[in-house]
Order: structure tokens, then sequence, then C-alpha cells
């Protein structure tokens, strides 16, 4: 991407597990629509720079920033790779995020 | 750095030295591009000669002096570029290099084994690296499937011993 | 098959217990991600984007029934119920654990299994014919040879740190079902004038970003010195090859740069060192003594007469799907991994378990994997089809689609994989919904339609009649069309028709391209033949025939 989008999401995979996980407020979530969305460059940068602690200690690899923007009222990830990240693949909807229900408990 | 040289730490005898650096009195390693450039008195010195090559540098480029060289030190610039695997089966089994085969740079812990199976005999180690990491990283996998320079059995010619 | 004997399984054994400490010092925070991450690819496993994704070896596409529930029974303890078959004859699964890892690799040892080298800067998985032992059109069986690559090639010295990967296929029928000329390298049974058997040897094919049609580098390799000539191309991709351009590191980068004359000047001089020192030669005896693990079950002498069934659909299936064996009373028949609305290449653990079942009940030792994704069993009795057919049918496992136009090759594409650009299966299933007819499916013939998710090409797009890339541009999916690949014998790269199109209008323009072929075609032409015959420009004008009526 040539210019940093307006409004950033932090990700990342958990280590242990490959799970996708997202940043929210210094610790990471299951799910995109609890992430915090960055709407200045400044504390995306701050939250990525953060997150390394998590990378040292083995918790997440790769973490790094994602453009989102509103679509009808709601947050949506620009790329559809993220979309499917945040969902599951889009041939099983019976499997990963999208079949969780929205009261599991993080394990 | 420490030095790894027959299953053993070993105080490294040699220095290397920069291509635009004075040369010691002593043993010295010094790149190829140097050796090739100053090879009349680097040939002619007292002292024990050796020479470190890039993983781009075959060590054909050694031509007949490959045996004046008493170590020959292969560089890993980075540990996904395993061409000094090549190299140095090469100095073994077509050179019939019989000195000191060093590798440095950045190798893992688990390419030792490797190394050792195509011809390297000594092996510069970060600090801290412990002698039992070394002998472990050699005993991971006890048979080989097939030959190389280390001239170690093979599982076929294990399996042709058991069966007579 | 080939059954491990003490060495092999200690080996397998003492690799697991390898990864186990690797993963433990990754945990740890003694190795980095980025030193990890070659280590855990020379065990298959990747960090795909929902979860780890293991990649099991399955050499030369043959499974036991035991090794076929072992796959059933790791879907469902370690992932979610199924897998995927690969266009290179592996397995693998989506949902993977990094911490589960060892104790796979563990089960999967027990029933002598591994996922040593199926990724990673390294020699891959050896494949061979899916018809190997059971088809007429061999000069031999090509699994010994592979099983003796294999294990020339497991955990090879010189050879894990590759500048790329690197795949070799072995073949012995002169029609190839195992597109031998994409391979890195790629060994093809053959007989000199004086009928002696012997090796001839191709090297630089590959898909990917700049796909290249592999080269002979020998006409014949004598069977003692397939080793060392094997070896020799080996090491001098590991000496020449750049390291500077992850995009220029394959075999037919290197080929195609130097020329085929110098690679076959430089592997003679390697060769004629390897095969004096004599370390590599393979001796007869041992050629044999693997050859004997292959061994064709005892066959009946069993009436030729072709099978009969109340189920009027059988018929179909079997003239679609079941192929002529060598032996009398005997069949090969295909199971299509194709549903139509289905993911190309899919298996749920049930139907791996019931797969498995079938094996034993019938006293079939083995079932086979193509790279197409999907599933032959080499050595059917011909009179137990119609039950076989009946068993199949109710697993929703005879789809009678083998090499017709619903079945469709398709990578995981961006619904499960990093590297992807656009999403392939969607793609599949609308193009298959399209095509569900089946007189419509006769009536078009043979029709390989291959598609990828990204340029990497695991769908082998290159080698489709109808080959489809997923391309991102400007974040929206956009799919390229190209026509006149092969991947059999007659190998061809598939010609790029121009800008792509979008996810809607890709199944309505591949029709129009389909419509076009069933107009032009002449007596008994295949869509290949008819797009060699009449070239893209007629193609091409149908396909974008929407976009000019839009344009006005």
């Amino acid at each position: 991407m040539a210019a940093t989008p307006a409004l950033q999401v932090l990700t990342a995979n958990r280590l242990r597990d490959g799970d996708v996980v997202y940043w929210r407020d210094g610790a990471w979530v299951d799910h995109f629509r609890d992430a915090d969305v960055f709407n200045a460059k400044a504390a995306a940068e701050a939250a990525l720079a953060r997150a390394q602690a998590f990378v040292k200690d083995r918790v997440v690899v790769n973490p790094y920033l994602f453009g989102v923007r509103e679509e009808a009222s709601r947050i949506r990830a620009i790329e559809e790779r993220e979309i499917v990240r945040s969902e599951g693949p889009s041939v099983r909807r019976d499997l990963g995020k999208q079949a969780m229900d929205s009261f599991d408990v993080q394990i | 750095m420490p030095l790894i040289k027959d299953g053993a730490f070993a105080s490294d005898t040699f220095v290397t030295v920069a291509d635009d650096a004075a040369l010691p009195d002593g043993a010295a390693i010094v790149s190829l591009s140097r050796f090739q450039k100053e090879r009349d008195t680097l040939l002619t010195r007292n002292a024990p000669l050796g020479v470190i090559l890039k993983s781009s540098e075959s060590p054909e480029l050694l031509g007949e002096d490959v045996q004046r060289f008493s170590v020959i030190v292969l560089e890993f610039p980075v540990f996904r570029d395993g061409r000094a695997f090549s190299w140095a089966r090469m100095l073994r089994e077509r050179q019939k290099f019989t000195g000191e085969v060093r590798g440095t740079g950045h190798f893992l812990y688990d390419q030792i084994n490797y190394m050792k199976r195509v011809g390297f005999d000594a092996w510069e180690v970060p600090e801290g690296f412990g002698i039992e990491q070394f002998q472990r990283a050699l005993t991971e996998i006890t048979n080989v499937y097939q030959p190389s320079a280390d001239g170690k059995k093979t599982i076929r010619e294990l399996r042709a011993t058991k069966r007579t | 098959m080939y059954r491990y004997d003490e060495f092999d399984a200690r080996f397998v054994k003492e690799r697991v217990s390898q990864f186990r400490y690797q993963v433990e010092r990754r945990l740890a925070g003694e190795l980095t991600e980025d030193e990890f991450k070659p280590l855990r690819l020379m065990n298959g496993l990747y960090l795909q984007l929902h979860a780890y994704m293991l990649r099991v070896a399955i050499p030369y596409g043959t499974l036991s029934a035991r090794q076929l529930r072992m796959q059933a029974h790791i879907a469902r303890k370690y992932d979610k119920g199924y897998g995927h078959f690969t266009t290179r004859t592996n397995i693998q699964f989506n949902w993977i654990k990094l911490v589960d890892v060892p104790d796979i690799l563990a089960d999967l040892a027990s029933v002598e299994m591994h996922c040593i080298q199926t990724s990673g800067n390294c020699i891959r998985n050896v494949t061979a014919d899916q018809f190997a032992g059971a088809t007429d059109e061999e000069i031999e069986d090509p699994r010994p040879l592979s099983e003796i690559i294999r294990q020339w090639s497991s955990l090879h010295p010189e050879f894990v740190f590759l500048a790329r990967k690197f795949k070799i296929a072995v073949g012995a029928t002169e029609k190839d079902r195992a597109a031998l000329l994409f391979h890195d390298m790629a060994v093809q049974i053959v007989k000199n004038a004086e009928g002696r058997v012997g090796y001839k040897v191709y090297a630089g094919g590959g898909m990917g970003r700049t796909p290249y049609i592999a080269q002979v580098m020998s006409e014949f390799v004598e069977r003692e010195d397939i080793l060392a000539y094997l070896e020799a191309v080996l090491r001098v991709y590991n000496q020449d090859s750049r390291r500077d351009n992850i995009h220029k590191q394959r075999i037919k980068i290197l080929v195609n740069a130097i020329g085929i004359e110098e690679m076959r000047k430089r592997v003679r001089r390697e060769f004629d060192e390897i095969k004096t020192n004599g370390t590599l030669q393979l001796p007869r005896d041992e050629l044999d003594r693997i050859a004997a693990y292959f061994a064709p079950p005892a066959f009946e002498a069993l009436s030729d007469d072709e099978p009969m069934s109340l189920d009027p659909t059988f018929k179909t299936w079997y003239a679609q799907n079941v192929s002529k064996h060598r032996q009398p009373g005997y069949a090969i028949a295909t199971i299509s991994l194709k549903p139509v609305g289905g993911v190309p290449g899919d298996a749920s653990a049930e139907q791996m378990d019931a797969l498995a079942d079938l094996l034993d009940e019938y006293g079939m030792a083995e079932i086979r994997v193509s790279h197409e994704q999907n599933l032959v069993l080499p050595h059917v009795r011909k009179k137990d089809l119609p039950a076989i057919y009946k068993r199949l049918k109710a697993l929703r496992l005879a789809t009678p689609n083998a090499g017709l136009v619903t079945d469709i090759i398709a990578c995981p594409g961006l619904d499960y994989c990093d590297l992807a650009n656009a999403r392939s299966i969607p793609i599949a299933q609308d193009i298959a919904k399209r095509f569900e007819n089946l007189d419509r499916q006769h009536d078009i013939g043979e029709l390989k339609i291959k598609i990828s998710g990204c340029i990497n090409a695991c769908g082998h797009h290159h080698a489709g009649h109808i080959g489809i890339l997923g391309v991102d541009k400007k974040g929206v999916e956009y799919y390229q069309l190209q026509l006149g690949g092969s991947g059999a014998e007659d190998a061809s790269i598939g010609d790029i028709m121009g800008p792509g199109f979008t996810a809607q209008d890709i199944g309505p323009a591949v029709e129009r391209v389909i419509d076009t072929y069933l107009k032009l075609r002449e007596k008994d032409e295949r869509f290949l033949d008819t797009y060699r015959r009449v070239g893209m420009e007629p193609f091409k004008n149908m396909a974008y025939l929407e976009q000019a009526y839009a344009a006005h």
C-alpha cells in the first residue's frame, strides 16, 4: 500500500496455536469486532512497538497493522485477506471465528 | 569467537586479518581476494596460512594452492545459504583437502550435523554455546541414508551387513 | 508397498524427537521465528491464515488402509475433521496447533509416515503415476525408483539448504499422468535401442511466476548410475543457482540462464567424479530388493466380463472413472474428490475411515492419491465394482467426473493460504455448478481446469487446458484466464488471454470460452486440440464479449 490507511487495526498470530488475534488495550483478543481501531498513525505505531514485547515473550508472531474502514456503521477490513482472517474460510462457514458463539470464553 | 575442533573447545591459533590490516607474525587467515593479490608474500611467510571464502566463492578458485592452506574457513552469511555444504564436500572429495575446514557466520545448531557429514571439522560458535549442545547435535539422527564426505556407513550398507 | 525396517523406523522416530526439541527451543525463546521457520517448514509446518497447516508426505501417492485411518484420526483429534489432498499427492491439515505437532509426528511415525521435507528449500516429496503397478502402459513400476530417491534425498546433508524447493517426479509410461515436465527434475523410465531399461532425465521445469517446460539432461542414464546422476544435478544447482532474488532461485532459472548444453557439461563433470568415487552406485540387487516391496497383489484368475449393476447410474460412473487394468478381471477406479459444489480435494475423517474399511473388506492393500487431487483404487476386481460403487455413492465419493470439466484442480487459495491473492475454491465451485449437467459434461469431454490463488501456482494453472490465476487488483480479487496448457506428455504452458475478470464474471467467461470450443471443434477434438488448432483469437473475442457490450 502506498499511503498509510486512515484507520488501522493491529493483528498477529498466536505462537502456540497459530490462532489469529487482535490488539486491544495492551492485550490480545480473539475477535476483530473487539479490536482497538487506531485513527492516528502515532498511536498505531506505538501499539505495534508494544506488541514486540509479546513476540519476545513468545506469545505471538509477526504483529502488523492493516487498514480498515467504516462500512454502513461498522468497521470492516479493507483487504479481503484480513476479512478472511477475521472470519474463517468463506467456503466453510461452519469453521473458524465466524462459527464461534459470541459469548465464547477466551482461553 | 569460541572455536570447537575435534569435538571440544580449542584455542584459535589463527588471526583473521582484514584486507587492509597488517599481517601478524603468526598464523593468519585472509580473504580470497587478499590471497589472490598477495599470493607470493602470503605463501612464502613462515607461518600457517588460512583463507576465508564467502558463500559465493568456490574452493576451486584456490586451484593448486588449496593444499598450501592449514585452514579453509567457509562462511555462512545467513543460515539459509547452503552453498558451503557443497564447498566443504568439494574440498574433501575433489580437492582431497586434509586441513581444517571451519564453519563461521550464521549457521544453526540444527545444521552442525550436516556440516560434519560434508566435511567440516571446526566450528566458530556464539558465546555461551555449550559443548554438550555440540555433542547433542551430532547424535540426533543416528543413521544416514546417503554417503557423504565423512565416510559414515549408510543405512543400505548396514542393512547388507545385517543380512550376512 | 514399501514397509519400514528398523532403520527407517528409527529414522522417523529420531526426527520426531529432533522436532520436539526444536519446538521446545522455540517456545523457550532459544530460536527466533526467523531461525525456526525453515526448521518447521522442513517438517511440513506452515503458518497460514487461520492456524498452522501441516503437510504430511504421501510418497509417490501410495497409502495403506492403516495409514489412511491415521489421517482420519489426525483430522478428528488435532484438526477440524477433514484433510486436503494436494497437487503433489500429499495431504494437509489446516487447523493445527504448533504445540500438538510433535505428538502428531509421533502418531504418523507409528504408521510409517512423516512430514519430512514436504516444505522448505530442499528436495520434496517424490511423485509418480497414480496408476503405477496397475496399468499395462508402463515399462515397469516407477515406485521402487521413487522409494530409492526418497531415501537418498531424506536429510541429505549437502542439499538441505538449497536456494529453493526441488520437486522430483518419476514416470514409466508414454502417457504422463504425473506432470513430469513441470518438475525441477524428472526421471522417465525408458528402454534404449538394445532393449535395456534405463532413465531419461529432465531438469528445469517449473510452475510459478516464470513457468518452464523441463529440458532433457540425459537421454539415457544406466540403472546403476541414476543416483550419481541425480546427485550431480543437485550439486550443480546448489553451487550455481542465484541466492540474491527469491524469484530467480529455482533450477529452471539456472538452466535457462546458462543454457542446456552448459548445464549438461557441468552435471557431466560432477557425475563422472561421483560415479568414479563409487559410493552412490545403485547395484541391481538393491533395486530388486526394493522392487520386491512393490510386487503386485496375488491376482485371481477372473472373468474379464463387464460388471453389471441394477443401478442405472453405475454405467455412467464406470465409463468415466474406471480405467483398464493390466490384469484381466481387474480395473483401476478413480474416486473423485470433486463433488459439484464441494471443496476440490477435501475428504472428511468419516470418508477416510469408510474408505479404509472398504480397502480392508475387499482385500485391497493400497489406495493412491493423484496430482489432480483425486484418489485411486489401483487393483479392484471388476465383479466388486458395483458393490464398491454403491458404497462410494453413499459416501458422496462417486461423482462420475474424472477428467471432465467439473474435475477441477484448485489450490486452497485465499480462504486458507497466507500466500494467496484471491480465493480459488469458490471459483471452482461456481464453475462446477454451471456445468453440473452430466450430458453437457460428456458433450464437452476431457477438459482440465486448474485454478491458482496466486502466482506460486500450487493449483498448476499453467498446465490447465483452461487455467485461472487469481490476482489482487487494488484490493479486489480478479481472475486471469490462460488457455492451452497441458501437464501431460504434450506439455505446454497456457497462453494468457488478457485482462482479468471479476469473481462474478469469471464463471460466465469460462462458459463463453467453452461454448466457443463447442462451436469450433472438429471430429473428436478435445478442448485442448481445438485451441491448438485455432489459437487464442476466437476464444478471446467471445470471452470479453460482455465487456464489449458493456462498453457500448
